[in-house]
């Protein structure tokens, strides 16, 4: 946590430079190698080439930048703030530099993903480690040719000067630059130093988005491109029992209807993959069209029958199952402290809440859809994925082909949210294009995506809490969930070691239907389940709700074996600040509040929701967010981040359902399924708490608080406490649309 | 196939193609207009808006043989050199997150805006309320819907 100034440079970062026949340099390094503590070099640094790496700093004889950006931009920002950290070390106007998407090699290993918040908290040394030493080489070079010591120089903006006041261009010692040794010693700046880092910076897409130019999967094309429309089983638990093709084939456009599912059953009992095995496990029948919309409609057109495989499982049943799994016993204890049992056995009250969620699927705005063009020599794939290394291993496997024969290529993706972790649409595309010998577009339509999607499990808690002479003693959190469980770290989260006796136990149901990330796994719903708890256990304590978290993160910092992963001074920053910001208890008359605080994805956040109720109806006014994530890279892009992530929330812990009944999802497009629009939305009031820490992410940590801020305020307005989400479930659809 | 003339951002193109099919998809896999995006199909998200004869609509609801004969604009034809009013106002709003919905919330409100210069806050609310964006960058939609309103009237 304490920034570091001054670092060596280990050989495992892998930086080599070197001159481009076009004249400039080329300084590259392997990014996430460099980010991971134990990793070794494991090739001789003298044979590599610029395969090799996933992140470059191009410098040409003018003077420009090109910096390749390694991640994948799904809409996080880091396209843009990833650069910013190399520009700023490097030490250049952010006008001279020109980013660009760097690629997956087919030499390349190394783990480009875009997951979990956690781009910046990662490449905050490494990057800047690239950018200084680039510098350095570059004032090397310079004090080379005046013949004075490099110590005697500084650069700035680009610009190198000497003790006389003499000065060269980036541009103009960059050929002798390229061929200096890599420096090893490299100060870095200090944050008060920053000229880029901080600065609100521009979505360095913006032009191409405004005025519509290609820039994602669905607007990727090639020469001799054929489009497929891939139907799959409409339940989970079916598999393909026959199909009619004639009228599908009748329609112009049409080339060519083909079924896949052999290769992805063998690859599946390979072992390699789980998270794929319902919606691969069962012949496809794929319409190959020479237009989208020719597949599309040929896809509508296959008369096909199908059969039960497992069991078609209903939202009904899971409910049962769910509830029956938090009052059994087959628990894992997940983390456990003091003795829970004997503080419930000796308390006066006992609170106890189940707090219930729904599947949601991902809907990112652009649908899945990928290329794939697979040859003799060569599997070419290009499109939106957040794992593109993952991509690469899934093609190679898929056909038995070696690795090194896949080239995949990253466009800007529309969306993520954890959808394109996943590789299923990878796995399709290209075993179409094998099929086929051509190549292919394969593209999902808004049903596709809603009905075979890789949901968010739904998942239920029961949070009970112990309390003796109006003190709390004990706290018991018990998750029921569909398929996986909380990951490791949850545990460690608030409460954790701010109350004695506090335990957490796991149980799961292995259902069928495909589940997986989804924007703050766990944590989205959690923290709403917990928030809501907390609120109404300061109401039994008779203590006041933002006095009772204060006093909690007292004890977790008092605590001496506190084994957590939130800091409780942070969690204390950003409480107060949003309670100042929100003008906590002194709102309008009919504006009722709702507090929430919450850590996740390495940052501490806290909201405070105004609600005003409108024919019986929550209308969300405003919500104030206080944030600590450290030093802040780019202020416009985090707070695109942060309202995004906001309103985001709103709109799924209010709106969005999604239910199952015999295996087939209930509703399928946005006609019967709500993403929240323009007329639900507050504004969203952002405050940071000031810090020299290093940074952490916020592409997730501001979605999970906001459903229980907004809960708390509707119980301030109504009296009325909320359990199951989506809240606004029981009103119907269209008075709630307006 | 039947064949149609279509006038797009001031220019006749000629396609042939099925009488059904959406303009959406003749503009993206015909034309090679990529900018009107593919969001729902069934006019729910906006991600597709274009405008013809001044108007926003849906390029998913609209069959090719529908569109003859009106004058349709595309976020291509939007302006000469991405210099429109709404689009200057969404560069200096920083507006976009993943951006793939960016092209149909700014022919949205580059249609009502043009009917309406200048809005209040509820009919800016109401005017953009058929346009989803996923990443939930409503507050900045507005925000540009503002500012390009302050741009034009």
């Amino acid at each position: 946590m304490t920034p570091s100034n001054k670092i060596t440079f280990s050989r495992r970062s892998f930086l080599k430079s070197s001159a481009l026949a076009s004249g400039g340099m080329i300084i590259g390094f392997n990014l996430f190698n460099a980010c991971k503590s134990d990793v070794k070099p494991s090739i001789d640094l003298s044979q590599l080439n610029y395969n090799d790496f996933n992140a470059f700093i191009k410098i040409s004889p003018e003077g420009k930048v090109t910096i390749f950006s390694p991640n994948p931009e799904i809409g996080q920002g880091v396209k843009t703030s990833m650069p910013m950290l190399i520009a700023e070390e490097l030490d250049v106007l952010w006008s001279d530099v020109y980013v660009k998407q760097g690629a997956l090699d087919n030499k390349n290993f190394a783990r480009q993903v875009a997951g979990g918040s956690q781009s910046i908290r990662h490449s905050w040394l490494p990057l800047r480690q690239t950018g200084a030493t680039a510098k350095q080489m570059l004032i090397n070079a310079a004090a080379a040719k005046w013949g004075v010591d490099a110590s005697e120089c500084s650069a700035k903006e680009g610009i190198i000067t000497n003790a006389n006041g003499e000065t060269f261009s980036y541009g103009d010692v960059v050929n002798e630059a390229a061929i200096l040794e890599v420096p090893e010693n490299i100060e870095l700046k200090k944050p008060k130093d920053f000229t880029i880092i901080g600065q609100n910076t521009a979505n360095v897409d913006l032009d191409k988005i405004v005025t519509g130019k290609p820039l994602f999967g669905l607007d990727y094309k090639e020469e001799g491109m054929v489009y497929a429309s891939v139907l799959r089983p409409p339940a989970f638990g079916e598999i393909l029992e026959s199909f009619d093709a004639t009228e599908a084939k009748a329609i112009p456009g049409v080339l060519d209807v083909i079924t896949i599912g052999e290769n992805a059953r063998n690859f599946i009992k390979k072992g390699y993959v789980s998270w794929t095995s319902i919606i691969s496990g069962t012949d496809k029948v794929v319409v190959i069209a020479d237009n989208t919309w020719s597949a599309i409609k040929g896809k509508n057109a296959i008369k096909a029958t199908w059969k039960k495989e497992s069991p078609l499982e209903s939202t009904e049943s899971h409910d049962k199952i769910l509830l029956d799994l938090l009052d059994g016993t087959k628990f894992s204890t997940r983390r456990s402290d003091g003795n829970v049992k004997k503080a419930f056995a000796e308390a006066d009250k006992i609170l106890e809440r189940t707090f219930e969620s729904p599947f949601l699927p991902h809907n990112c705005m652009e649908p899945m859809n990928f290329f794939a063009n697979v040859t003799a020599d060569k599997i070419h794939l290009v499109g939106p994925t957040q794992t593109p290394a993952e991509s690469a291993k899934v093609a190679s496997a898929l056909l038995d082909r070696d690795i090194t024969e896949v080239h995949v290529e990253m466009t800007r993706m529309g969306g993520g949210f954890g959808r394109r972790l996943y590789s299923d649409f990878i796995i399709e595309a290209t075993d179409v294009s094998n099929t086929i010998k051509k190549p292919v577009k394969m593209v999902s339509t808004r049903e596709d995506d809603m009905t075979t999607g890789v949901y968010r499990p739904a998942i239920k808690y029961k949070i009970s809490a112990s309390i003796k002479e109006g003190k709390l003693t004990g706290y018991h959190l018990k998750e029921a969930a569909i398929n996986g469980n909380m990951y490791g770290l949850i545990p460690n989260f608030f409460p954790a070691a701010a109350i004695d006796n506090y335990q957490v136990d796991t149980a799961n149901y292995k259902s069928n239907i495909t589940t997986g990330a989804w924007r703050a796994p766990y944590t989205n719903f959690l923290a709403s389940a917990e928030q809501s708890f907390f609120d109404e256990l300061a109401e039994a304590l008779e203590v006041d709700r933002i006095q009772l978290h204060m006093d909690l993160l007292e004890n977790a910092k008092n605590n001496p074996e506190p084994n957590i992963e939130y800091s409780p001074d942070r969690l204390q920053g950003v409480i107060k600040l949003a309670v100042e910001k929100s003008n906590w208890g002194k709102s309008k008359d009919g504006v009722y509040q709702g507090f929430s605080v919450y850590y996740c994805h390495n940052t501490h956040v806290a909201e405070v929701a105004d609600i005003r109720m409108k024919n019986g109806i929550p209308i969300v006014e405003k919500v104030t967010c206080a944030v600590d994530c450290g030093i802040v890279v780019n202020p416009l892009g985090a707070l695109n981040q942060i309202k995004g992530g906001v309103i985001d929330g709103i709109g799924h812990t209010m709106y969005s359902d999604f239910s199952f009944k015999d295996g087939i999802p209930q509703s399928n497009n946005f006609n019967a399924y709500q993403l929240i629009r323009m007329g639900q939305t507050p504004q969203v009031d952002v405050h940071f708490v000031e810090s020299d820490i290093d940074p952490t992410g916020l592409g997730e940590p501001t979605f999970p608080p906001i459903g229980a801020a907004i809960a708390n305020a509707v119980y301030a307005a109504t009296g009325k406490r909320l359990y199951k989400q989506p809240y606004m479930s029981n009103m119907v659809l269209e008075k709630v649309v307006g | 196939m039947p064949t149609f003339n279509l006038k797009i951002n001031n220019k006749t193109h000629t396609v042939e193609t099925d009488m059904d099919t959406p303009l959406l998809w003749v503009l993206r896999d015909k034309l090679d207009m990529v900018g009107t995006k593919f969001g729902c199909g069934i006019g729910q998200c906006g991600a597709c808006t274009i405008h013809v004869d001044g108007n926003a609509m849906r390029s998913c609801l609209l069959q090719v043989s529908q569109a003859e004969g009106m004058n349709i604009t595309t976020i291509e034809g939007l302006s000469e050199n991405g210099d429109h009013p709404v689009q200057e106002a969404w560069e200096e709003v920083d507006v976009p997150q993943c951006g793939y919905c960016q092209a149909g919330q700014i022919m949205t409100a580059s249609a009502f805006l043009k009917s309406n210069p200048n809005p209040s806050d509820s009919e800016i609310r109401n005017a953009m309320h058929g346009n989803i964006c996923r990443c939930a960058a409503y507050n900045s939609i507005e925000e540009a819907v503002k500012v390009a309103s302050k741009k034009i009237s």
